[in-house]
């Protein structure tokens, strides 16, 4: 079987059950005592195990079963949840995500895990359990693993049958014997199985559903069940499986089911309990039996590849093309019946193009996700103590976008919980909650997306951060000293820059603020800060809708067509010769209160054909980098438009005032042109 | 090996099959202001913008008008692990032959003017006509053209 077409399904999946699974465990630490967490973490963890078995992961597997054995224990209410458990819960967690990506990066996915399944082994033993008597709980549990084995039930088990009878089904214990002549014992089995399953629900199988796979049993095996159906149906059903000798159909009562249940002092307390996750899983139709299913609720979608998107977009964008020059035809061809159906095409191909567009934007969430865990391990790691608040995270952002926001969130939160963030003492010190809350925030506003990293820590010390700012000669004394407190902050993503004292694992190298101000520039987005010292800070991120559509402002030169972003446009205008003077031999003109100097763009592209002379009167567009502005001086304004950033290559690098290129809708190429590198 | 056959001031040139991605006509250009003068624009190839060089003017070799049979072949190499499309403009390009990689001889020290170094070889065809191989990354060799926009500022 070619295992390599369901790799990446596999690796997909795997990532999602871990996803959820470390969701999950979150909130199990907020909530120890919440079985029906465990429940859906089990199922997870079950079918993590199930696929990794297929795909013949053995590491992978023999981990997340040690991770099963102990969440059973727990949602049995054999073993209570703890720190340390979970703690060793997470360790798990992480050697699996290391294990998948190996196996992503076409690795085995071997690893050795020895420790971390020496101590799930441990706390299966009782080893770890730190509530009272804890060898003595122990010593029963592993009491009643065998007990398990030798026909009784447990608790949970037990539950769901008691409440299965009373909503009206039948409860039955179904024992096969398969003919001693049969060779394929598993597959019979399978088949037994298989039947039982389409007419109700599976609770226990005697021995273990695993040991009847490989075949662990003689000829006999026993199937605690479940069905709205006839018991006598379903035993001629069974025994019309051939190589099945004979079925024995026990109905159970309340009464019996009770005989039958083994109660220990642990047992007493799980009563309690047990009722509790039972309603919980009859109130879920198929919650029976923990399913490996991989969702629950079966959402409609489907996993499309990236580059699918992309080619669809390029096709997409030369229909579009091929649409302009049918209108053209059409409007000079004259015929009406064309007309219409050209018009009905247009309409058509506009929404078509709304959607693509769409198809594009993906949910925060996918960034976001893995925030949780990592505030909460930097935290611990830390010894403080952290709470992160996520809203927005269906907030829709374009795909290039979300691939390249994660690292700089990351450093913003990081910085957040390692500087903002005061320790437990300093909190209560200063009146706070022990507890810090960092907001992860999310929206829209306009042609923007917000996000907000916002903290209730320390906020930002201006004294402190100018006189470093002054140390590394970023600024003079008296240029800090003028500086608004807003201006201040932003000192903290000049290069170079950090006032950590040390330099920890998290952060303090001066390495990272500044590039995550160029990544969200290079993104066309803008990062700013405010704080109120004591009270906390915020971090504020604005990013365009999307990343490969600007608007623009065509402009004539000579023959050629060029786009400027209209984002950089401060103003457009008209200038009479006579209005340029001179500084210094740069052509200036007068703008609001200054003068702003003046580019000839026509002969800094040496345009073929361009020539300053005789125009009395030239065509501006005012630019603006920061606080700094030029006019430069085009023959004509065409128009705004929307275009599509397109990308000139790797050949052609370095290019002067050039930041890529766009299709126009006649299909010709234009420049679009970088006004920063106009402005000094 | 195979490799497409085309022709460039009279003289043939080959390059191996598996690098070039497709050919083309002629088709509009959009000049690039202040790049090299050998690189004559972008074109815009199924939605996607491609650089495009005269080969003529890349080899020194005087440049001439564009004629029905001037194609533009785009080719696809690696620089520094990073995937490279450029187009060539050549006078006519119709052919695909088989090499013997043995009947690859090196290359003179001058090749009607052209630099050796953008040659990989010369093979004999079986008409007696000479083919010559080009090496595609020292074409496309982007420090040349850094050197040369320092050398023009």
């Amino acid at each position: 079987m070619d295992m390599n077409q369901y790799l990446s399904m596999f690796i997909d999946e795997s990532r999602e059950h871990l996803q959820a699974m470390n969701d999950n465990m979150l909130a199990l630490e907020a909530d120890p005592k919440n079985v029906g967490i465990v429940q859906v973490i089990f199922r997870s963890a079950h079918t993590l195990k199930g696929m990794s078995a297929t795909m013949g992961f053995d590491d992978v597997a023999s981990l997340t079963h040690e991770m099963e054995n102990v969440l059973d224990l727990v949602r049995n209410s054999k073993l209570e949840m703890n720190s340390s458990i979970i703690d060793v819960l997470f360790k798990s967690l992480d050697a699996l995500e290391a294990m998948i990506q190996d196996i992503e990066a076409g690795g085995t996915g071997k690893a050795d895990v020895s420790s971390i399944v020496a101590a799930l082994k441990s706390i299966e033993s009782g080893d770890y359990v730190k509530s009272g008597g804890t060898s003595a709980t122990g010593a029963q549990m592993s009491a009643q693993r065998s007990e398990n084995l030798a026909g009784a039930l447990d608790s949970y088990q037990h539950s769901v049958l008691v409440q299965s009878l009373q909503s009206g089904c039948h409860a039955l214990r179904i024992e096969v014997d398969l003919e001693r002549t049969c060779v394929m014992k598993a597959a019979r089995a399978f088949m037994v199985f298989n039947l039982l399953e389409q007419n109700g629900e599976v609770v226990k199988a005697e021995p273990a559903v695993e040991d009847i796979e490989q075949e662990k049993f003689d000829f006999t095996f026993a199937v605690y069940f479940v069905t709205r159906g006839e018991p006598d149906t379903l035993k001629s059903m069974i025994e019309n499986i051939s190589e099945v000798e004979s079925v024995r159909v026990l109905v159970l009562t309340e009464q019996s089911l009770n005989e039958m249940f083994v109660r220990t002092q642990a047992d007493a307390a799980a009563q309690a309990a047990a009722p509790a996750s039972a309603v919980q899983e009859t109130k879920n139709e198929e919650g029976i039996r923990p399913k490996a299913a991989g969702g629950g609720a079966v959402s409609r979608t489907i996993r499309v590849d990236i580059d699918r998107l992309d080619v669809l977009m390029n096709l997409f964008s030369e229909l579009l093309i091929d649409r302009v020059r049918l209108e053209q035809l059409a409007s000079e061809i004259r015929r009406n019946d064309l007309i219409e159906t050209i018009e009905h095409m247009s309409r058509v191909s506009s929404d078509l193009q709304n959607i693509v567009m769409k198809l594009r934007m993906v949910p925060v969430e996918t960034v976001f996700n893995r925030f949780p865990r990592m505030v909460r391990d930097l935290a611990k790691s830390l010894g403080k103590k952290v709470d992160l608040v996520v809203t927005g995270a269906e907030t829709e952002l374009d795909r290039t976008v979300i691939d390249e926001i994660g690292d700089p969130l990351v450093h913003m939160l990081r910085n957040s919980v390692d500087h903002g963030i005061e320790t437990v003492e300093e909190r209560l010190a200063a009146g706070k909650p022990e507890t810090g809350t960092v907001h992860l925030r999310a929206f829209h506003s306009g042609n923007h997306v917000f996000i907000e990293i916002e903290d209730d820590g320390r906020g930002i010390n201006r004294d402190k951060v100018l006189s470093t700012a002054v140390r590394k000669g970023i600024v003079s004394p008296e240029q800090g000293a003028a500086m608004k407190d807003e201006e201040v902050y932003l000192l903290l993503f000049a290069p170079g820059f950090s006032t950590a004292d040390k330099i920890s694992d998290i952060s303090g190298r001066g390495v990272g603020l500044d590039v995550v101000k160029s990544k969200i520039e290079s993104l066309g987005g803008q990062v700013s800060i405010q704080s109120k010292p004591g009270e906390g800070t915020k971090f504020s991120v604005q990013l365009p809708l999307t990343l490969s559509i600007i608007s623009a402002l065509l402009v004539r030169l000579g023959n050629e067509k060029y786009a400027i972003p209209l984002s950089s446009i401060v103003e457009t205008s008209a200038i009479r010769q006579d209005a340029v003077r001179h500084v210094h031999g740069t052509p200036v003109i007068d703008f609001r209160e200054g003068i702003i100097p003046l580019v000839s763009l026509g002969e800094l592209f040496e345009v073929p054909g361009y020539s300053a002379e005789g125009k009395t009167e030239t065509e501006i567009v005012i630019v603006r980098k920061g606080d700094k502005m030029a006019a430069l001086m085009v023959d004509e304004f065409i128009g705004q438009q929307e275009i599509v950033l397109k990308s000139l290559g790797h050949y052609l690098t370095n290019l002067f005032a050039i930041s890529g290129a766009t299709i126009l809708g006649d299909g010709q190429v234009a420049l679009i042109v970088d006004t920063n590198a106009l402005i000094k | 090996m195979k490799v497409i056959l085309f022709t460039l001031a009279n003289e043939h040139y080959g390059v191996e099959v598996d690098k070039v991605r497709t050919i083309e006509r002629m088709m509009p250009l959009t000049r690039v202001p202040k790049t090299p003068p050998f690189v004559k624009g972008v074109i815009n190839l199924r939605g996607v913008v491609i650089p495009v060089i005269d080969l003529r003017g890349r080899f020194n070799l005087p440049e001439s008008d564009y004629t029905d049979n001037t194609r533009i072949i785009i080719v696809a190499v690696k620089d520094a692990s990073k995937q490279m499309e450029v187009g060539l403009i050549v006078d006519s390009a119709n052919d695909v032959i088989d090499i013997d990689s043995d009947r690859i001889e090196e290359p003179p020290e001058l090749v009607g003017g052209i630099r050796a170094k953008y040659l990989r070889g010369v093979a004999k065809l079986k008409d007696d006509r000479l083919l010559v191989l080009i090496n595609l990354e020292e074409v496309l060799n982007k420090s040349e053209i850094v050197q040369l926009e320092q050398f023009e500022a």
